[in-house]
């Protein structure tokens, strides 16, 4: 049974990968190809609802068996709880925006304050970790970018460095590297997504 | 059919053709790769979580599959069947996390199909994929106590990911866990350069199925890869003589 229902999955998946792809570069596919991406974008919703399940799941499972932070997971749990009956009970609608507004972004603006700190202490201690040319070139781009990017107290603008050496860096150099880099991960994506159309990978189960 | 539709299928069927004609070459003769240090290292935890008793942990990012990006986390989820295939053996089994639905329940199918392969009396348990967020820096805060408090000795991150995986290297760090780091996001590669002392750049990320021995498709993939790649910058230096030649 699980066979039959393996290689049904492959069948299902190939052939809607086909079909989507061929859709692009012909005409006649085209609307049968909207209609198996608005398919998928009723699965992708439905999946986020699996997905809060499984949020839920982790943390009922964490706090019976009283694993280590499982108060943490009591909190999440009243939270998720409150925001559920605020979303579906119209008039709680202002109470919503205020979880929103009031302890989400707050929280996720201190953590981007703390990945900036992460950040300067990763680059302090980078030749420490891995002290070789490309760590050396690194930092020392860093600095020049740094240094172009805004006026230096009491000395302004550095003459060369903002004119002309960190637009070329910013400009010519990491644009040149960058292109490169994104062709190189396009051409993975191209070659990835070929080997799950023709079968030979199967993120969704079966060997 | 415009031309332009007429192009991209032609080389959809070129490099499906390459794929399957390397794939049999690799069979009979196997292609030889650069060493990549952090593709050893990740080989090297994978047995390291089996012998030490610790977990191993996969974090796939939050790219949608729907998405470009989502070749990142299909690469990952390629590499999370392979690694759960080393480890599953291990008295604690590896978990993953990924920060939407659908790759959560790609993430679940991957583990279940390598302990089914390896493991025959274990019931496996579903909540070893995890969603832990549904935004970014959501996902990341659900990351960062799971790599505290679930016994992890090893990390891989290998998907979509922003700025805010600076945070997961550095809550990794703290416990003294490995950390092997791949992203498609160029900020984040950027991030993971200075952070991780095992960083994978550009389409390293996509390489990690051949370097674990995945698959002959995974090795003529690569091989793929590199003939595209020439036949792009034959095509970057023609077009650029062409123009400075007033031809083009």
């Amino acid at each position: 049974m699980k066979k039959i229902f393996a290689s049904a999955n492959a069948v299902i998946a190939i052939s809607g990968g086909i079909i989507v792809l061929l859709g692009y570069f012909i005409d006649a596919l085209s609307g049968f190809r909207f209609f198996l991406l608005q398919w998928s974008v009723i699965l992708a919703g439905v999946a986020v609802l699996v997905g809060i399940g499984n949020l839920f799941s982790v943390h009922l499972q964490k706090i019976r068996q009283g694993k280590p932070g499982s108060i943490y997971s009591v909190v999440l749990l009243f939270f998720m709880l409150l925001t559920a009956i605020a979303c579906f009970t119209p008039a709680l609608k202002p109470f919503q925006g205020m979880l929103l507004d009031g302890i989400m972004l707050p929280v996720e603006v201190s953590l981007i304050a703390v990945l900036a700190v992460t950040l300067i202490y990763s680059a302090i201690r980078l030749l420490r970790v891995r002290s070789d040319l490309s760590s050396i070139l690194f930092l020392t781009t860093v600095l020049i970018v740094l240094m172009g990017i805004g006026p230096i107290p009491v000395l302004g603008q550095l003459p060369v460095v903002s004119d002309w050496l960190r637009p070329f860096i910013s400009t010519v150099l990491a644009t040149g590297g960058a292109r490169g880099i994104l062709i190189g991960v396009a051409l993975g994506t191209l070659t990835t997504g070929l080997r799950i159309l023709i079968g030979v990978d199967r993120p969704y189960g079966g060997k | 059919m415009t031309s332009t539709g007429l192009a991209g299928l032609g080389i959809v069927v070129l490099v499906t053709i390459l794929l399957a004609f390397l794939a049999l070459i690799h069979r009979r003769s196997p292609f030889s790769f650069r060493s990549i240090p952090a593709f050893w290292r990740v080989r090297r935890a994978a047995s390291l979580v089996v012998e030490d008793g610790t977990r191993l942990h996969v974090s796939l990012g939050n790219g949608s599959i729907l998405t470009p990006a989502g070749a990142s986390a299909l690469a990952g989820l390629s590499l999370l069947r392979r690694l759960a295939e080393f480890t599953s053996l291990s008295d604690r089994p590896p978990i993953a996390t990924s920060g939407t639905g659908l790759l959560n329940l790609l993430a679940q199918d991957s583990l279940r199909t390598a302990h089914d392969a390896v493991v025959i009396d274990e019931t496996f348990d579903m909540n070893n994929a995890r969603v832990t967020g549904f935004t970014p820096l959501a996902y990341v805060a659900g990351v960062m106590p799971a790599i505290r408090d679930e016994g992890i000795s090893s990390n891989v991150f290998i998907g979509n990911f922003g700025p805010e995986v600076g945070l997961l290297v550095e809550a990794a760090d703290r416990q003294n866990a490995a950390v092997v780091a791949a992203s498609d996001s160029l900020t984040a590669q950027a991030v993971l350069f200075p952070s991780s002392s095992e960083t994978i750049i550009g389409e390293e990320l996509y390489a990690a199925g051949a370097y674990l021995q995945s698959g002959p498709a995974h090795a003529a993939s690569l091989v793929v890869q590199d003939i595209l790649r020439w036949l792009i910058i034959v095509a970057l230096i023609v077009a650029a003589g062409l123009k400075a030649a007033g031809l083009l």
